[in-house]
């Protein structure tokens, strides 16, 4: 009598469908929860990796209380070999930006607006000579890195990342022990078929077969049921853009990596039910006579 | 040898013992009738040698080797080396007649197609052909018991234990589980049935009584003391 090969007659040995009618909708609930929380992980680290990677070669050539030189700055370093594009940012763009922040007293106030250039470097290229090249014509211009601006930012996305692995797992067990739970009930239940099968001579291992696939099959049925439901949801986030746009710009909110393990999750809970099952069995069995 | 006992004990926790000093033994072959007053300790003694319970002191052998102390995984391959018919049947309830029959052949291993015949076969023994799909629940007593019985035997035991085997079987019925009980015998199983109906004893020729009281065995026809009978002797 083994999980995969049980014959009909060996199935009917416990009664009715399920172990419990509440074990697949616990399990479907927390597969459910388990995705959403993966799935938001992934997402944050995947976002991380891809603001890291967007942000490596991103650099600002800024000129303080230069407004109006943004053309001659950019001109500075442009047909460097180091520096594959650099763009002026307008002056207006610079102003508006100020206005997000102080509001309409900005305008008209004596501020020192800085002459800015956004510069994408080519892969591997020195900064120091290309701010170096800048300050021929501007003493005091500066180039600072996107990625050291963003790395608090990245930072935190990853340690979100984390989080959530870790949440991942305490739901993980928390599924555990309700399976625990679940399958000591279900021996109570079936103390006395139990107790002849005993006397019969089967083994332990007979006796936890039948609970563990009677659990296999309930977790598989919720994991299932839970996945579905939180795959819906996510190709609706997803699908629609919204999270993908705001943070990404655009970019893929998940790496295909990130997908298969989404769509594992479902298989690995049912296989954590039946071996924590079988285990829990295996125990509540040990301390009979 | 069959079964031998050596100073065995059984307590329940921390009350009185309820077996004290058992030294005994059963040989191969033997027809033990265990009888005594209600309360004497006989399904205790039963439990000992169905392997269900464990005393608290002594030394147990049994098939040659001792199990006081085997591990429990060593336990069910000498399961299956014994039948047992318990007093209150212990019958699955949510599995049919032929089922229950099969189930000490399947837990062996025998596949379906393998277990149909001898199944069928020991159902039409005891007069339960035609009730092969019921269920115990629409069973009566007697038939429950009947079940019992031909699940205990299915798997030609070597060792047959039976508590109170004919309590709800009419006189014909009970002279015929006595026959099967005897048959078997007869094929090499020790038989070790307890009952509170002495009649059983001269119905089997060779068979030994066996008195537990008080929690100690007394033996008023030596048959602890000395090798049981065989039926060929006793018949000749």
């Amino acid at each position: 009598m083994s999980v995969l090969r049980m014959s009909a007659a060996e199935r009917r040995l416990l009664p009715g469908g399920r172990l419990s009618g509440a074990t697949p909708w616990l399990i479907a609930i927390m597969t459910f929860v388990m995705m959403l929380v993966a799935a938001a992980g992934l997402t944050v680290s995947h976002g991380a990796a891809t603001l890291e990677d967007a942000s490596a070669s991103r650099y600002t050539l800024q000129l303080p209380g230069g407004a109006g030189k943004e053309e001659a700055l950019a001109a500075s370093i442009r047909g460097l070999p180091q520096v594959r594009s650099v763009e002026a940012v307008p002056r207006e763009a610079v102003v508006d930006s100020l206005e997000r922040w102080l509001g309409a007293a900005s305008e008209g106030a004596d501020l020192p607006i800085p002459a800015l250039a956004e510069v994408t470097l080519t892969p591997g290229a020195d900064a120091a000579v290309v701010e170096k090249a800048a300050r021929t014509k501007f003493p005091t211009a500066q180039l600072s890195s996107s990625r050291s601006t963003l790395a608090p930012l990245v930072r935190s996305l990853r340690a979100l990342g984390w989080v959530s692995l870790g949440l991942v797992l305490l739901i993980g067990l928390a599924a555990g022990a309700a399976v625990v739970l679940a399958t000591r009930a279900a021996l109570a239940a079936n103390r006395s078929t139990i107790a002849v099968m005993h006397g019969v001579g089967a083994t332990d291992a007979q006796v936890a077969a039948l609970f563990q696939r009677r659990m296999a099959l309930d977790a598989l049925a919720g994991a299932l049921v839970g996945a579905a439901a939180a795959g819906g949801l996510l190709l609706l986030l997803f699908g629609a853009g919204q999270v993908s746009e705001r943070w990404l710009g655009g970019g893929a909110p998940i790496g295909p990596g990130a997908l298969f393990v989404l769509a594992l999750l479902p298989f690995a809970a049912t296989l954590i039910a039946m071996t924590v099952a079988r285990g829990a069995v295996i125990a509540t069995l040990r301390r009979t006579p | 040898m069959m079964v031998s006992f050596e100073g065995v004990g059984l307590r329940y926790g921390t009350e009185a013992e309820v077996l004290r000093d058992l030294d005994f033994t059963l040989d191969k072959r033997g027809f033990y009738v265990l009888t005594g007053p209600s309360g004497a300790g006989k399904t205790s003694l039963l439990k000992l040698l169905y392997l269900a319970q464990r005393p608290t002191r002594g030394r147990i052998t049994m098939f040659d080797q001792e199990v006081t102390d085997l591990p429990r995984e060593a336990l069910p391959p000498l399961r299956r080396r014994i039948g047992i018919v318990y007093q209150d049947f212990r019958l699955i309830e949510h599995l049919s007649a032929f089922d229950n029959v099969a189930l000490p052949l399947r837990i062996a291993g025998m596949s379906d197609a393998d277990l149909e015949q001898p199944v069928r076969e020991m159902l039409a023994w005891v007069g339960l052909s035609d009730r092969a799909r019921a269920k115990p629940p629409t069973l009566s007593g007697g038939e429950q018991q009947r079940v019992a019985i031909a699940r205990a035997v299915i798997a030609r035991p070597e060792l047959l234990i039976a508590d109170e085997p004919t309590g709800n079987v009419d006189a014909e019925m009970a002279q015929r589980l006595v026959g099967l009980f005897s048959g078997l015998n007869q094929l090499g199983t020790t038989v070790v049935l307890a009952t509170h109906d002495l009649s059983l004893v001269k119905q089997v020729p060779g068979a030994q009584l066996v008195r537990l009281e008080g929690g100690k065995l007394s033996d008023p026809t030596g048959a602890l003391r000395h090798p049981p009978q065989r039926r060929e002797e006793a018949g000749a």
